[in-house]
């Protein structure tokens, strides 16, 4: 059953699974040493990015259907996680302009 | 075939966003990061989305792994424009090879949108410098 192309696309499959674990690695060292928290805000979006990709590869992988539901629920919680994060950010700004303190949240 | 071209999309959907990654972790400043990080990691995992929907070639999966596609690239832009507003907003340090800025000599835009206030940008922005 596992012909030529069969061997390829396992091989292309466990490249990328690879290739986005390393990718989620150098966002996290990103999430880490982020000198602004615009900088994690970014790190963060990417990640989730990055994971949703992660769970189509691993679908492929597995020859998993559900993970592509799990795929999409994760994609519309981390957007709205995203878009929180970023109001937070911009409010936390304004709000410090305004009054007193003007350094950096 | 379609095993080989679904081999192709998923490779390249992961270069793209290893691609992504090493730009947000090597990038100079926050906005240009925010460029690598929002367009070239949609195009990643739309790609292997896409490689998701040659795989299975079922109706069902595929409209969903389309729908999918369909939602990054219509969220992507929505989280790259509220995170680069607040990052602006927040006065987040620019490259230092920055020549252009165009809102560094309007008196505070942010300001303006501001909801509660009444007052205009400019008196808020002399009232908060004194």
């Amino acid at each position: 059953m596992m012909g030529m192309e069969g061997i390829l696309l396992k091989g292309a499959t466990e490249a990328v699974l690879i290739l986005l674990t390393l990718a989620i690695l150098f966002a996290f060292i990103r999430l880490v040493i982020g000198p602004d928290p615009a900088d994690r805000i970014v790190a963060l979006d990417l990640i989730s990015v990055l994971i949703v990709a992660y769970l189509g590869a691993f679908s492929i992988y597995t020859g998993e259907k559900a993970f592509l539901d799990v795929a999409i629920a994760y994609a519309l919680i981390a957007f709205l996680g995203t878009v929180a994060l970023a109001r937070f950010r911009e409010r936390l700004a304004k709000k410090s302009r305004n009054g007193k303190i003007d350094g950096e949240g | 075939m379609v095993e080989a071209i679904t081999a192709i999309l998923l490779v390249a959907g992961g270069i793209f966003a290893f691609i992504a990654s090493v730009g947000m972790l090597r990038l100079p400043d926050t906005i240009i990061r925010m460029h690598a990080a929002t367009k070239a990691g949609a195009l990643g995992s739309g790609l292997i989305f896409l490689a998701l929907a040659c795989y299975y070639l079922e109706l069902s999966i595929t409209l969903r792994a389309l729908a999918t596609v369909f939602f990054l690239l219509l969220t992507a832009p929505v989280a790259a424009h509220l995170i680069g507003r607040a990052a602006y907003c927040s006065r987040v340090n620019l490259w230092h090879k920055t020549w252009i800025d165009e809102f560094a000599n309007i008196c505070d835009w942010c300001e303006t949108s501001a909801e509660e206030e009444g007052a205009s940008g400019c008196e808020l922005e002399e009232k908060g410098t004194q």
